[in-house]
């Protein structure tokens, strides 16, 4: 990371989150939500949907105080905002989408633990203006979202034929129950996990070509 | 800046303080606003399932248990309740047409709640829902809506007692056709239905004698 103040820019930090440095795909953090609630493409839509609350408000709140709250006790304060978010998060879920909420059961409060949320608060929204740290936590929470949804959507289709409860691989398709069981999640997870990889070391490959051409031609 | 300098403990400590309570007043807003929409969803889903598991209902009463009887209750609908209730269903004319029970018990992974109709003139089961559950999705929580599964419960005699045997080998009235790959959770659906039944039924009766019955019900 760069020195004390870094310029900061809207979009850069909004986009960030989606891919580039996506919180489950490539910091591989908050992998407990990833794996325990996306056996169906609306779990992990609605799951995504609530860290996403969470983590954009609790980021505001804590940009706006970040000079009002000593370093002492910022982890401890950061909790008792995190905690209050996904609280009012879990009694909306049960008033408003009672079947999701019963679906994701505990997941819910356990958004508290989840260390994107911790994470994004401590090393981006604690020092930066409420500006690019919302940016900031809206990507990170896009790319949560998505990467839930990702994952959801392949189990739901492969599990149970289906995506958001609508038949799509026909009467003839036997669903691999596998894949709405835990192991599914593994194995999802780690597919993804893999072409990610690939095509880092692709871009990578083809960025340091580019940057040497001459050195390659020398070399020859 | 003041990063050098440390902070008393007070303005440590009230910093919490201030947090903590902005929290508990946030917390306790959305409590209250929330709080009837949740009831009524409870209420709600406890209602649909009622009318599922007793077909022929056009109309419920709750019914409380005093001591050993059975007598009605009276308190808000959805309303949460130390009292435990059975539902009676009615019919347009006003015959019972059974008694809707909750129960619960053991399941594979935890807890398992489900609602039974009980026709005590057949002395049958008449449906059965899984209200909660944690099955083991994709095997377990087959119970919640396998179709021949759940046809077992339309009519299924009481006595002796349920018997849970494999799919396709149900012979007497008082069996029931297991899921292939969900067993145990069947099984634990059987020995709750039957702990239950035990218990409730000599409280049920015939269904006419404890409980008040409109008067001009066909007998």
């Amino acid at each position: 990371m760069s020195p004390r103040q870094p310029e900061r820019h809207f979009g850069p930090e909004l986009l960030k989150g989606l891919w580039r440095e996506n919180p489950v795909f490539i910091a591989v953090l908050g992998l407990c939500p990833a794996l325990a609630v996306t056996n169906s493409l609306l779990n992990g839509l609605v799951m995504g949907a609530a860290t996403a609350f969470v983590l954009i408000g609790a980021a505001t709140i804590v940009s706006l105080l970040r000079r009002l709250i000593p370093s002492q006790v910022r982890i401890s304060t950061y909790i008792i905002i995190i905690a209050t978010f996904v609280t009012v998060v879990d009694f909306l879920l049960a008033a408003l989408m009672p079947e999701a909420h019963k679906q994701l059961g505990a997941f819910i409060a356990l958004i508290v633990a989840n260390c994107v949320i911790l994470g994004r608060i401590e090393a981006f929204a604690s020092k930066n203006p409420v500006g690019v740290s919302v940016a900031d936590a809206v990507g990170m929470a896009g790319g949560f979202t998505l990467a839930l949804s990702m994952i959801g959507a392949i189990r739901e289709l492969l599990g149970s034929g289906s995506l958001l409860g609508f038949d799509v691989m026909g009467p003839r398709f036997e669903p691999w129950a596998i894949m709405i069981l835990p192991p599914g999640g593994f194995l999802s997870m780690g597919v993804i996990l893999a072409v990610f990889a690939y095509l880092e070391k692709r871009k990578a490959r083809a960025s340091e070509a580019a940057s040497h051409p001459r050195d390659g031609e020398a070399a020859r | 800046m003041s990063e050098n300098r440390e902070p008393s403990s007070v303005r440590l400590a009230g910093t919490l303080g201030i947090a903590g309570l902005c929290s508990g007043l946030i917390l306790v807003g959305v409590y209250l606003a929330t709080l009837p929409r949740i009831q009524q969803n409870q209420a709600e889903a406890m209602q649909a399932a009622i009318y599922k598991v007793l077909p022929n209902a056009s109309a419920i009463e709750p019914l409380a248990l005093k001591g050993d009887q059975l007598v009605p209750f009276t308190g808000p609908a959805g309303a949460p309740t130390k009292e435990r209730l059975i539902y009676l269903g009615k019919d347009a004319r006003g015959d019972v047409v059974g008694y809707a029970v909750p129960a619960e018990g053991p399941g594979f992974q935890d807890t398992i709640k489900l609602l039974y109709g009980y026709d005590p003139s057949r002395r049958a089961v008449i449906g059965m829902e899984v209200l909660e559950s944690r099955e083991t999705p994709g095997l377990g929580d087959k119970i919640i809506f396998d179709p021949h599964f759940k046809a077992n419960f339309e009519e299924l005699k009481v006595e002796p007692k349920l018997e849970l045997v494999k799919k396709g080998e149900k012979t007497a009235p008082n069996q029931v056709d297991a899921i292939t790959g969900a067993t145990i959770s069947c099984r634990a659906v059987v020995s709750i239905l039957n702990q239950s039944t035990q218990e409730w039924l000599p409280r049920i009766g015939d269904g006419a004698s404890k409980t008040a019955r409109v008067p001009g019900g066909q007998p």
